[in-house]
């Protein structure tokens, strides 16, 4: 299938997504189950990939700038600003969709070969509805609270690989990540989060919800949801960025 | 009632169904039989709309179903309930959630009201100590019965079963057989089944349509199908070498 017809499918599906709830408080309830599938389910391996990048990226910017003309508080300024800008939203962003995106497709994807949807369908249920808006909705409202922990959670982890290797004072990081902060950093993170959840629950709801065969064919769209999200996360983050900070 | 007329469908230029026409009568478990890949649940299918026909009309007691919009679609589909092949039963939600979903979307039934109406459902096809369990703690014939409970919690006109028995053994299988032949009799539906059991058609074919690469076969009775002499039907209702030695008993006494 070419291109456009693919986003033409797509374009189709998300009509039937965005169209009028059968009852809204049905979806309420099914937004609020998501949230605690999709959002609070992954706040672990958020806290933890943070954790670890926050002090990596401390470590390794620590050890490519020495020299007596940089002040050492800067370290603490690039590790703060990798994070707010790129880290907290793209890469957790990139993991999400590793994630969340593998878990719509195959769930959605199973649903289509048991043949749940058509039961959905044959109730007079509209399926892509039912079916995808909690998720995104979900989602777009849950990820900004996640790219937060991850920022506050990656800092820590900057501060604990200091304290731990002693690789600079305590201090100057402390004052690092409070020099020169500009608080729009944080709303274009978010803004980012927000573009990337729509991105990753609709792709890879669309790859499952279109899923022929069995489950071999489930597999395969889940990978192609995960690997088209990611593409398409990545593009977001250039044409964000030129838009939001150029 | 409902009135198939001249149906045809396609996929990637392979016709499917020619030139289907058939009727069934209300009050009545019609069945629709034929070897596997021979069209049945393509025009299952069809029927309901989860495929658009290519030619041809739908009529619901007069309501062409071919004709009408998304909105309109969903209307009859309410007066609708199906049997899936395999159950289709949603995994995350228990026995009761199941059948409880239809009357959670589309009525506002206090809970109470919906629990009383799906226990009689579940009563009806006894299962009655399931409420609690999920979908995968269910054996194949539990399965069934909560998905017909499913379908006919909302009382409907026309009661569709795709492969109502496959997977079962024969005894669990006349069970179930019995179950949509009572219900069809006690709530006067339309109910459609596709099967290739004869032990089922015997059972219950008060019509029985026999499908044959693409085309109507045959239509008639259980009764008429064992004096036929349709080759075509012959083959497919005497394939096994225990029913060819019954038919040749038959014909030599």
């Amino acid at each position: 299938m070419n291109f456009f017809s693919i986003f033409g499918r797509y374009l189709i599906l998300m009509t039937r997504v965005f169209s009028k709830p059968e009852k809204h408080r049905i979806y309420l309830r099914q937004t609020i189950k998501e949230i605690e599938n999709l959002g609070l389910n992954s706040v672990g391996i958020v806290i933890i990939i943070s954790i670890f990048i926050g002090a990596v990226i401390t470590l390794q910017t620590r050890y490519n700038l020495e020299s007596s003309w940089i002040p050492l508080y800067l370290i603490g300024l690039t590790a703060r600003d990798t994070l707010l800008l790129e880290f907290s939203s793209t890469m957790v962003g990139l993991i999400l969709a590793g994630k969340v995106g593998s878990n719509i497709a195959s769930e959605i994807g199973t649903m289509r070969i048991t043949e749940q949807i058509d039961a959905l369908e044959m109730m007079g249920i509209n399926s892509a509805s039912y079916l995808i808006l909690p998720k995104i909705l979900a989602a777009m409202v849950f990820n900004p609270f996640l790219t937060l922990i991850s920022m506050f959670v990656g800092l820590i982890g900057g501060w604990f690989a200091v304290i731990l290797t002693g690789a600079l004072p305590s201090s100057d990081y402390i004052y690092g990540i409070q020099y020169l902060f500009i608080p729009f950093y944080i709303t274009y993170a978010l803004v980012k989060t927000v573009v990337y959840a729509f991105i990753i629950t609709s792709v890879s709801a669309f790859y499952g919800y279109y899923v022929q065969g069995g489950a071999l064919e489930v597999g395969r769209s889940s990978t192609r949801g995960v690997v088209y999200s990611s593409i398409l996360i990545l593009l977001a983050d250039l044409v964000l960025t030129q838009l939001m900070l150029a | 009632m409902i009135r198939v007329e001249n149906l045809y469908k396609s996929f990637n230029g392979t016709d499917v169904l020619k030139d289907i026409s058939i009727t069934f009568e209300k009050g009545k478990t019609n069945l629709i039989i034929g070897r596997s890949g021979s069209g049945k649940t393509v025009l299952m299918k069809c029927i309901v709309g989860l495929h658009e026909v290519d030619k041809g009309n739908v009529f619901y007691n007069d309501r062409d179903f071919v004709k009408m919009d998304f909105l309109q679609r969903k209307m009859i589909r309410r007066e609708i309930g199906m049997l899936f092949q395999g159950s289709a039963l949603f995994d995350s939600l228990t026995v009761e959630e199941n059948v409880m979903f239809p009357l959670n979307m589309f009525t506002e039934m206090s809970l109470e009201e919906k629990r009383e109406r799906t226990n009689i459902c579940l009563c009806r096809v006894n299962l009655t100590e399931a409420n609690k369990l999920y979908p995968g703690e269910l054996s194949g014939g539990m399965k069934k019965r909560v998905a017909i409970a499913r379908a006919i919690v909302e009382n409907p006109r026309y009661l569709f079963c795709d492969e109502p028995n496959s997977g079962l053994d024969p005894k669990t299988a006349l069970v179930i057989d019995d179950l949509i032949s009572e219900i069809t009799h006690e709530y006067d539906i339309t109910t459609v089944i596709n099967t290739h059991d004869m032990n089922s058609v015997m059972e219950i074919g008060e019509k029985v349509i026999f499908i044959h690469e693409g085309y109507k076969g045959w239509e008639g009775t259980k009764e008429d199908i064992l004096d036929t002499d349709d080759e075509n039907l012959n083959d497919f209702v005497f394939a096994s070498n225990f029913a060819k030695k019954i038919k040749e008993r038959q014909l030599g006494e």
